[in-house]
Parts: structure tokens; C-alpha cells; sequence
């Protein structure tokens, strides 16, 4: 996006280049090389939200490109998640599957219900496809639920670490690098999707589909591909997710899960990474800093038992003041404030 | 014999909860996703209201009436107001998020723990037998009268006051209808507290008959698709819709298995949504609305 000040393009390369100043390269290396020298100081508590950040991070991206940019409502994002999760727990106690089978199965389970509910989007609009996203989370769950009493493992699917050979990834420290390459590849993958071709279809689709097929897009094929990108990258946030807990239970996909990750689009910005980003670290970490808050204040051991209705409250609560408050989500204040320092002393209005 | 009358109480008390759905969507054009947890308050404040005066039955359920229908007005007015106009998805999500802080305040005041205002009004839910082989509780047949009072109500509301039919006409066209002299905001507000009252009746049936704890707002959820069903534009859809959906938890339990139960009503929302999907008595030109 351009600089408050101007527009300072004047070749293709410029166009194209996915950073538009030096000093901006600079930065987000160094931001990088921070974020790499992490795990050398952090506690294994922070090590642990740095590493839920990230696995959250790829399900929001995913949310966010369906949701943002193709317009298309799903209530249903737990369930692709529990999709993943399940393909690798299964595959995993059935026929010990290792991980390198076990993820892309996850991804291509993910795709085929993507594909399976990208079919209702070409004739339900608005809030009827969130509704029948919302009914495949439910049916979803209850055959992972099912499989679970069938099979005898009540409480969840217990799984190995992912092994290559000898080489086991169990180590807190290992799962932060691998996350955050993969954040970093998935990061660039929505970066480049949204510039491209398809990702301007999405655009065009989402804010007018009668204008879009008169563009020529092909709204039936870009919608669905919408829902089986996000939905293969769901499940495969959901994969990790289970491979990094070493479980899998139904009980860990509630609807409560698809409403955080809306509440990550929402409160990030509606259509932009930087603010899924933002948004996935503000979600993540509320009810640790709620924990926080209450620890420091040290109240009486009656208070604590209040503690999760509180943080739910406050995440109810927090959602309204945005959605009322500030539609734009996150990423607004941040331009707003950015802008204003670069403008600084002059105000442009 | 016992499944029907189990389908028949499931789908009184469907009705009794989709009622709000409906009317909320009818006349606003906003789907409730908070309407189970308004339920669930319901059942709350009727036994917060039998703990203040004791056991006076008709006391109590008179006044849990009056705090539900007030706890419609204040929703509408302190928070859905400010949605009028808004993307049917954010004023959606805003019911969500509402949602989610009722069931954290619903926790705070009350624990998790079930409370049964039944025991504190000294009554029993006693069972009758109507025929050999079909029981039914004397809150089931509650469930079913309401029901029938409260839809008999509706319609000759509706039909025959001046403010059914401005309620209508603000459902048809909101424009218009203010364009008419019709102040909006009033009728929204009805519709909410409307809504929230029989919402609020079915939660407090339901705590009678099985107590009232935070998870109630299951039940709420599990109703909607009762109005995809019979059309979510339609009040006469809700009934044959919330006995269809009856019908399919019941013989799931039955022949199936318990947890089965939990996804049914779901299955047949997506099987009426790929046939049907403007629901058995809604208007088709509702797809193209939201």
C-alpha cells in the first residue's frame, strides 16, 4: 500500500517488487532477525504463545483470504480444522502414517470438503452460506466425535511427535523455527495470491459478483477455489495444531474456535494481512494477559473461579466495541497513527 | 407411542424458541445468534424471581415475563440499534459477540452449577399418563399450550391490531414504513422484546422441566435450523419445520446413537439447503436479500 505522502511508482518492477523502499527491507529484516534470536531469551511460557500465535496465525490467513477478499461468509472454520486434525489422528492410530503422509492427506481432505462446500456457495448468499458452513462444523465434529466412542479413545487421539528418520521434532525451540518458516512461506503465499489474478477476482467478486462476470471472471470457479485454498490451509493449521499438542479431541473444536478466528478477522481488519497478524496476536494473547492482570492484583482464590467467565465476557465484549466502534479493525488505528507521525507536524486535514 | 409424544414436546418447544428467530428476522432482518443464550436467561431470571418472593408460581413466571420482555428492549436499544442498516454480516457477528459476553456474565452471576427454580416453587413435575405406553411431563404439556397460545397470539396480532400490521409493514419495507409516519425503531424494539418473551418461555419451560444451567444456549442453537426449515421469513414455516426437526432427533436418539442427536438437526438443514434452500414456507426473493 502507498505512503501517505504519495505514490511513488514509475516502473513495472516497481509494481511487482513486494517491498517498495530500502528502509523497509531493512526493518522487516531486522524485525526477522528479532524474531529469530526469540527463543534464546524467552521463557518456555512465551516460547508456548509464540508458537500458538503462529499455529493461529495460518487459520486466520486462511479465514481472512475467504472471508476478505472472496466475500464469502463460513461459520464452519472450526470444522475444517477439526478435518485436518482428524485425517491426521486417524491416519495416524490406523496405520501409523508418518507426518510427511499424514499433512499433505490432511490438506487434501481439507480441499475435498472445501470443495464439497464451495459447491452451496455458487447458490446461497450471505448469511444461508454461513449457515451451512455452520452445519458442516457440526456434522464434521460429530462423526470426529464419533470415530472417538467408536474406536475407545474417549478423551482424544493421543499422537507421536513427527519423526524423519531419526530426527524428532518435540523440542519447544525446533517447533518455533519450523512454525516460523512456515508462517513466513504461507505469509508470502497470501501476499502474492492477493496481487495476483485470482486474488483481484476474489476482490471483484466479493464487492459486485454481477460486475465480476461481466469483467469475465468466472465467479462459479473463483469462488470455489476460494473455499478449497482456505480450507486446505486451515486443515493443515489444523494438522500441526494437533501434531504440536500430540492430541486430538473434538472437545478442542467448539464453536467457540470459529468465532475466535472471525473475532481475529474482525478485530484485525476485515481485508489485510498485517491486521490478521495484529488481530491473531491481540486473540491469542487476551486471556493470558487477563491472567496476567488478575496474578498481579494477587485476588482471593474466590476470584479465579470467575476467571474464565470473565475472559469469555471480555472477548464477547471486546468483539461488539470493534464491530460498533471500529469496523476497520486494528490495521485502521495503526495507518491512522502511522500516518500521523509520517505527515507529523503537518495534518492533512 | 412415547417417540411421538417426545417429538410432540422437542417441537413445542422448538417452536416456542424459533418464534423469536423469526420474528427478529422478519422484521429486522437480523438473525439472533444470541437467542439461546436469551433463552437460557429465561430460565435464570424465573428462578431468580421464585428465590426474591418464594413460591408463588404465577407471581414468578409473571415477573421473569416482564424481565425478559425488558431485557429485549434494552438489547435492541443499547446495542442492536446501532446495527440498523449495517451488513446483515456484522450485525450477525454482533449477536455472536453477544452472545459469548451474556454466557460469560450468565456464568459470573450464577455458576455453572444447574439450578432447579421448580424445587424453590414447592411444585412437581409430575408425569401423566395419556395413553398405555405414552407419559408425558406436566411441563411438556406446558410446552405445548404455550406454544399454541403463543402462535394462536401471534397471528391474531398480526392479522388484526394496528401494530401487527405495522410490524408487517416494517418487515415488508422498512422505506416505506417510515416513509408512512411508522417510527422503526419502536417495532424493531417490539420484535426484540417479542422475541426475547418467548425465547425467555421456552427457557423457563425448559428449567422446570430439567433445570437451567449455562449450557441451555445448546438448545437454542440447536433450533435454528427449525427456521431454515420452514423458511426463515415464515412464522407458519416454524411449526412443520420444528416437528420435521423433532422427528429427526428423536429417531436419531432412537435408532442411531445419543450423540447423533446433536448433528441431526444439522443434517437435515444442509439437505433442506441444497433442495430447498429458501426453507418450505419462505419466499424465494428472500435468497436474494441478504
Amino acid at each position: 500500500m502507498p505512503y501517505a505522502s504519495g505514490y511513488f511508482r514509475t516502473s513495472y518492477a516497481d509494481d511487482l517488487s513486494l517491498f517498495e523502499t530500502r528502509t523497509r527491507v531493512v526493518l522487516l529484516g531486522l524485525f526477522l532477525a528479532l524474531l529469530c534470536l526469540v527463543p534464546l531469551f524467552a521463557s518456555a511460557f512465551i516460547l508456548d504463545l509464540a508458537i500458538q500465535v503462529f499455529l493461529t496465525l495460518i487459520g486466520a490467513l486462511a479465514l481472512m483470504l475467504l472471508t476478505g477478499y472472496a466475500g464469502q461468509i463460513s461459520l464452519g472454520h472450526a470444522g475444517f480444522l477439526a478435518a485436518g486434525a482428524f485425517t491426521t489422528g486417524i491416519l495416524f492410530k490406523e496405520v501409523q502414517a508418518p507426518f510427511w503422509v499424514a499433512f499433505p492427506a490432511s490438506a487434501a481432505v481439507g480441499g475435498l470438503l472445501g470443495l464439497l462446500f464451495g459447491f452451496p456457495s455458487l447458490r446461497l448468499k450471505g448469511l444461508y452460506l454461513a449457515l451451512s458452513t455452520m452445519a458442516l462444523h457440526f456434522i464434521v465434529v460429530y462423526v470426529g466425535g464419533e470415530y472417538q466412542t467408536r474406536r475407545g479413545f474417549a478423551t482424544g487421539v493421543v499422537l507421536d511427535p513427527p519423526r524423519l528418520g531419526t530426527f524428532v521434532v518435540e523440542n519447544p525451540v525446533l517447533w518455533y523455527f519450523i512454525l516460523l518458516g512456515l508462517d513466513i512461506i504461507v505469509l508470502l503465499f497470501c501476499v502474492n495470491l492477493v496481487r495476483s489474478r485470482t486474488g483481484r477476482a476474489w476482490v471483484a467478486i466479493r464487492d459486485r459478483d454481477v460486475a465480476a462476470e461481466a469483467l469475465g471472471i468466472k465467479v462459479s470457479r473463483y469462488k470455489v477455489l476460494a473455499f478449497v485454498v482456505s480450507s486446505m490451509m486451515t486443515s493443515l493449521a489444523g494438522s500441526l495444531f494437533s501434531y504440536y499438542r500430540g492430541f486430538v479431541s473434538v472437545e478442542a473444536f467448539s464453536l467457540f474456535t470459529t468465532i475466535e478466528y472471525v473475532a481475529i478477522i474482525i478485530v484485525g481488519g476485515l481485508a489485510s494481512i498485517l491486521g490478521t497478524i495484529f488481530g491473531t496476536i491481540f486473540i491469542v494473547l487476551l486471556p493470558y494477559t487477563i491472567d496476567m492482570i488478575a496474578n498481579s492484583f494477587a485476588f482471593s482464590g474466590r476470584f479465579t473461579t470467575y476467571l474464565s467467565a470473565i475472559k469469555y465476557g471480555t472477548f464477547g465484549l471486546i468483539m461488539i466495541v470493534f464491530l460498533l466502534l471500529e469496523p476497520g479493525g486494528l490495521v485502521a488505528i495503526w495507518q491512522r497513527v502511522r500516518d500521523y507521525f509520517l505527515l507529523w507536524p503537518f495534518r492533512y486535514k | 407411542m412415547q417417540i411421538i409424544v417426545n417429538i410432540v414436546v422437542l417441537a413445542a418447544l422448538y417452536s416456542l424458541i424459533c418464534c423469536g428467530y423469526v420474528l427478529i428476522y422478519r422484521v429486522s432482518r437480523v438473525l439472533n445468534l444470541a437467542h439461546g443464550e436469551l433463552m437460557a436467561l429465561g430460565g435464570y431470571f424465573l428462578f431468580t424471581v421464585t428465590g426474591w418472593i418464594g413460591a408463588q408460581p404465577v407471581l414468578s413466571f409473571v415477573g421473569a415475563f416482564a424481565m425478559s420482555m425488558a431485557l429485549g428492549f434494552v438489547v435492541y436499544f443499547c446495542l442492536m440499534r446501532f446495527m440498523t442498516g449495517e451488513s446483515v454480516f456484522a450485525a450477525v457477528l454482533v449477536t455472536v459477540a453477544l452472545g459469548i459476553l451474556l454466557r460469560g456474565i450468565m456464568t459470573l452471576l450464577y455458576t455453572s452449577q444447574t439450578w432447579y427454580p421448580l424445587q424453590l416453587m414447592a411444585l412437581h413435575n409430575a408425569a401423566h399418563t395419556i395413553m398405555k405406553g405414552m407419559v408425558i411431563s406436566t411441563f411438556g404439556i406446558v410446552a405445548i399450550l404455550s406454544a399454541a397460545a403463543l402462535y394462536a397470539g401471534l397471528f391474531l396480532a398480526l392479522r388484526f391490531t394496528r401494530w401487527g400490521l405495522r410490524m408487517r409493514a416494517v418487515g415488508e419495507n422498512p422505506l416505506l414504513a417510515s416513509q408512512r409516519g411508522i417510527a422503526l425503531h419502536k417495532y424493531y424494539a417490539v420484535s426484540w422484546a417479542l422475541a426475547v418473551f418467548s425465547g425467555g418461555l421456552a427457557g423457563m419451560i425448559q428449567a422446570c422441566d430439567n433445570g437451567v444451567e449455562p449450557n441451555l444456549f445448546i438448545i437454542g442453537l440447536k433450533a435454528f435450523p427449525v427456521v431454515l426449515v420452514g423458511g426463515l421469513d415464515s412464522l407458519a414455516g416454524v411449526i412443520p419445520g420444528a416437528l420435521i426437526v423433532a422427528l429427526a432427533e428423536v429417531l436419531a436418539i432412537q435408532y442411531v446413537s445419543p450423540e447423533a442427536s446433536e448433528a441431526a438437526p444439522f443434517f437435515v438443514l444442509l439437505l433442506m439447503l441444497l433442495i430447498r434452500p429458501w426453507g418450505l414456507f419462505g419466499t424465494k426473493e428472500e435468497l436474494d436479500r441478504v
